[in-house]
């Protein structure tokens, strides 16, 4: 191992990891709501929703990330009446593809983690703030997430570095990611290991910091 | 339709031979995955502390780093580490390591991080009268852990190296930046010369969604057949 090349790339390679934190941040961001709002859709009443929430997890479970962007950032540029509508803006460029894939991705996963969460939720509990007289939207948010979000956190957590770890496919669609600079330093300097050494700690430093957020929400969220 | 003719006018031959690898691919880095996870394993769950070291910095690191990364370090540096050794033995020519083998074992040793942690949670949720009874039993270490424990972990394990196909199914995609000619380059290939790059990648998600519902089924099949007796 080469120090001084190590330290000479280093301040490249951490500048690339801001734009992984951007798009981590931003896609998890995203991924909540996305994933929240299908969660609902499975614990709902209606057979139609249930449906449609099931075939959007099953499907962006069931294929790659990378599959996803492809066709986000490839395929849709094909159509004409996308090329032509306001959509354009964002799906020409790279970042927002990424982003949206990512979102898609991720908010496919977090709403399993959320549904099951919601269905752990002891009926008891409910039936408690009904005969209290919360209303709906009160039990919703007061009772029911607070409880579901206590639940889903390790699996989250999970989930966030799985997130992390799948920005490095923004690299394929031209974006100089952590990765995707790395790639670059080693095909223009034939160094593999060396830049794997400290591309990879900076990974998982990161891997590191989210472990621990989650482990201390756990904590602070710790009801029992 | 005629995108996907069989022969020379579509690109079904080469779609249907691009599946096949991707499986191979997968089947391949899983079997490794499976060697090393059973090494890294038996380090985690000894009592030594300098292999409980070794097995935790491998489970960490490839599981903590992008699969992508992992892949471009086996990439550009495969060949490197394979004349490296070669050159001890006294041969200095060049060596190319063939596409197929670096993405295997990229993707194999990424897959085996991930069976490591499921061998040794199986082995670990397994009740401890049965250690002891062998024990006393009289069985040596070796016969009772082939015999006993290994046969009863596989069973617990299931479920969980289910998922570890999954994923490593999926992460087979990643290996199309190497060039080897899976489903994901393949489909490459088919979207730059027809310019139809929304039907080739849709087809390519729709082949994959059939390889995970197919082995998904299988599992379960699996599953059920093992655990029989309980």
């Amino acid at each position: 191992m080469d120090l001084d090349f190590a330290i000479e790339h280093l301040p490249r390679l951490l500048k690339a990891a801001k734009l992984t934190i951007e798009l981590t941040l931003l896609s998890l961001f995203f991924g909540i709501f996305v994933g929240v709002f299908f969660a609902i859709l499975r614990t709902g009443n209606s057979k139609v929703l249930y449906y449609i929430s099931y075939y959007y997890s099953y499907i962006f479970r069931g294929t790659p990330l990378l599959v996803q962007i492809f066709i986000i950032y490839f395929g849709l540029a094909q159509l004409e009446w996308i090329r032509e509508s306001f959509l354009w803006v964002f799906l020409k460029e790279p970042y927002s593809c990424a982003i949206l894939a990512f979102t898609l991705n991720t908010g496919a996963y977090s709403s399993e983690i959320f549904r099951s969460a919601f269905e752990t939720i002891n009926k008891g509990i409910i039936e408690a703030a009904e005969g209290l007289g919360l209303s709906k939207l009160n039990t919703f948010f007061k009772i029911k997430l607070p409880i579901a979000i206590r639940q889903s956190l390790p699996a989250y957590g999970n989930e966030m570095i799985l997130m992390l770890k799948g920005t490095s496919l923004a690299s394929t669609v031209t974006l100089l990611d952590l990765t995707g600079v790395a790639k670059h330093i080693i095909s223009t300097t034939f160094r593999p290991v060396e830049v794997f050494i400290v591309a990879g700690s900076i990974y998982l430093l990161m891997t590191f910091v989210i472990h621990n957020v989650i482990k201390l929400l756990e904590k602070k969220y710790n009801y029992t | 339709m005629g995108l996907l003719a069989y022969g020379d006018t579509g690109w079904g031959d080469e779609l249907f031979f691009a599946t096949l690898m991707t499986i191979a691919v997968a089947l391949a880095a899983m079997f490794i995955g499976f060697f090393l996870a059973a090494i890294f394993a038996s380090f985690k769950l000894s009592k030594n502390k300098i292999l409980n070291l070794i097995g935790g910095f491998y489970t960490t690191v490839f599981r903590g780093v992008p699969e992508l990364l992992v892949i471009y370090l086996f990439f550009f540096g495969g060949s490197g580490a394979v004349m490296y050794v070669a050159r001890i033995f006294g041969y200095d020519g060049y060596i190319e390591v063939n596409a197929f083998l670096t993405g295997a074992f990229s993707i194999g040793i990424i897959s085996g991080a991930y069976s490591t942690e499921v061998f040794r949670g199986a082995v670990q949720s397994i009740d401890k009268g049965q250690f002891e009874a062998s024990e006393v039993l009289g069985f040596k270490k070796k016969i009772y852990y082939y015999k006993i424990i290994i046969p009863q972990m596989l069973r617990l394990a299931l479920p969980n190296i289910s998922n570890v196909w999954q994923i490593t199914l999926k992460d087979t995609s990643l290996i199309s930046v190497t060039g080897l000619v899976e489903i994901m380059r393949q489909s490459y290939i088919a979207a730059g010369s027809t310019r139809d790059p929304l039907f080739f990648y849709s087809f390519a998600a729709v082949l994959y969604l059939l390889l995970t519902f197919l082995s998904l089924k299988m599992f379960n099949r699996l599953e059920k057949n093992y655990s029989k007796g309980y």
